[in-house]
């Protein structure tokens, strides 16, 4: 079966700046593929490479089989492209920029499709307002829609809950889950970790432009080995001896990562050595946000 | 071809929406300095035999005016989708380098023809103009725009700024624009001024202009065509040399 995405090797420059290195990537058809990565990893440069707003220094890609320079005409023609930037159009209403958007796709009577996608995103209070009088949240809205118009076989959405209420990350995740059900390719990039472990199959990790982890999301959280202990100690102080298990410390809790439960006798027994008192403890299994961590940090940087 | 219908006609309606700024202040203001120029020249009686110096100055002004709209249409087009961002809306599309040249080009050329006839009109109320050979003078007004809706082009993308244009506006199609016989016959010039006038294409669009309207004019007609579409297609190719690479907007 052809690729959805194929990047291969690809090297992106800016001056002395390294962006990306020898990245390679692989997305099916019908994935629902997440690229997470800290601020500065390459994500949206990756994503603007595919999308034919950048040039890459080297390497190629192709989206369908299409690459993306020779033959970009049916690269584009295959993706919708939700940009970071929250960008509009101040001359037009919702349904005017979703026509326009429709047009340069070469598709001229799609009334119903942009009725279908205004619904879904619950903009048809808004369908004939200037873009100007659109609130942020509405604005991503708009933005999700016109990457749509043209009914994409393959959806890239650079951080599109970014800075979202709660309700336009359901009624979002609702429609994109639903267009993944019926065959769409879907490329996302999100900071809500939770959000990727609920929706997506398959991870890639970026780091300092080039891919640290690819995997699917059930081995990764899978392998990360099982699970952690969160505990509220007083003194506030770690033992020496489980730093080396400790994978974060937060809000008054460290956060153990432990292979199997019968470590938590030894953790505790430890404790009780140094005669540190524990307040609180939970058992958690090992979430998308600890491998995150432990990758990030494993590989010399904290994420942010 | 749907694409390049559509960005064609959002380019239109971008500035047809806000047509009183676009299209009919400078209308005003060209007519303004055909009011000023009229009171302090007309003692200046004849340019050419049979023609005053007002009806002299018209087909200066009128193409001046579609000199300048058609540049700052595409230039202000592009800079502002290029600072908003919204320009992403149509690199992201499958439009090709081409229909995305010509769409932009022809915006400006509409423009452009717009203002001229805008201008032309209002001044046929107070003025015999006569148009001897208006094939000749459509034929100048169209690439003329085509050509400075390139330069506009070329501008916006360049330019990463509101103050750059500025910058391309003011100390190139401005002077360009202003010594290129649009107020005076380059005969009346000291001959050094006149060849030098001879380098700036302006003066060829402006003077075969003249010759649609008064069968008259300091240079051959077809010695000016030349001229003109040499440089329209000399910008015209570097236009879409810039797009097809993506210069400064494909990074």
């Amino acid at each position: 079966m052809v690729l959805a995405i194929e990047v291969k090797q690809v090297c992106k420059h800016f001056g002395t700046v390294c962006a990306l290195a020898d990245v390679d990537l692989e997305v099916q058809t019908g994935e629902f593929f997440a690229l997470l990565g800290p601020n500065g990893a390459g994500k949206t440069t990756l994503i603007s490479i595919i999308a034919g707003l950048s040039q890459a220094s080297s390497g190629s890609v192709k989206v369908m089989g299409h690459d993306v320079i020779t033959q970009y005409q049916d690269a584009r023609r295959i993706l919708g492209v939700v940009p970071q930037e929250l960008v509009f159009d101040p001359f037009f209403t919702v349904r005017e920029a979703l026509v326009i958007q429709s047009g340069y796709y070469g598709i001229s009577n799609n009334d119903l499709w942009i009725d279908e996608v205004i619904h879904h995103l619950g903009l048809a209070d808004q369908a004939n307002t200037n873009m100007r009088a659109l609130s942020g949240g509405m604005k991503r809205r708009v933005l999700v829609a016109q990457a749509l118009v043209h009914k994409p076989p393959v959806i890239i959405l650079d951080e599109p809950t970014a800075g979202v209420d709660v309700e336009l990350r359901q009624t979002l995740w609702d429609f994109i889950k639903q267009l993944n059900q019926y065959g769409h390719t879907i490329v996302l990039t999100t900071h809500y970790l939770d959000e990727a472990e609920a929706l997506c199959n398959r991870v890639a990790m970026l780091k300092q432009g080039k891919i640290i982890a690819l995997d699917s999301m059930q081995n990764l959280v899978g392998n990360a080995v099982g699970h952690s202990i969160r505990l509220k100690l007083s003194p506030d102080l770690l033992p020496s001896d489980l730093k080396e298990i400790l994978v974060r410390y937060h809000e008054g809790f460290h956060i153990l990562k432990i292979d199997n439960y019968a470590q938590i006798e030894s953790v505790l027994a430890t404790l009780r050595k140094k005669s540190i008192q524990v307040l609180d403890m939970q058992i958690l299994q090992l979430d998308l946000e600890e491998v995150f961590v432990n990758k990030m940090r494993s590989s010399g940087i904290e994420p942010k | 071809m749907t694409g390049f219908f559509t960005l064609l006609n959002k380019e239109l309606l971008r500035f047809w929406k806000v047509g009183l700024q676009t299209i009919l202040a400078p209308i005003v203001s060209t007519l303004l300095y055909l009011l000023i120029f009229f009171h302090m020249l007309e003692a200046h009686a004849e340019v050419y035999p049979d023609v005053v110096y007002p009806v002299f100055l018209i087909p200066g002004l009128i193409m001046m005016a579609v000199i300048q709209n058609a540049f700052a249409n595409s230039s202000s087009s592009l800079i502002q989708s290029k600072i908003s961002g919204n320009i992403v809306f149509v690199l992201l599309s499958p439009l090709s380098y081409l229909e995305i040249f010509f769409a932009y080009i022809l915006a400006a050329i509409v423009r452009g023809l717009l203002v001229g006839a805008g201008v032309y009109l209002t001044t046929l109320f107070f003025f015999d103009i006569p148009l001897q050979l208006p094939l000749w003078a459509l034929l100048f007004v169209i690439m003329g725009s085509a050509l400075l809706g390139a330069l506009g082009v070329i501008a916006g993308i360049w330019a990463e700024k509101f103050d750059q244009l500025a910058t391309f506006q003011n100390f190139i199609i401005m002077p360009l624009t202003f010594v290129s016989g649009v107020f005076y016959t380059i005969h009346s010039l000291p001959s050094i001024w006149q060849h030098v006038s001879h380098f700036n294409p302006f003066f060829y669009m402006i003077d075969g202009f003249r010759y649609g309207f008064f069968g008259v004019s300091d240079m051959s007609p077809y010695f000016s065509l030349v001229v003109v579409a040499t440089c329209l297609i000399g910008i015209s190719v570097l236009t879409i040399q810039m797009l097809k690479v993506g210069y400064k907007l494909r990074h």
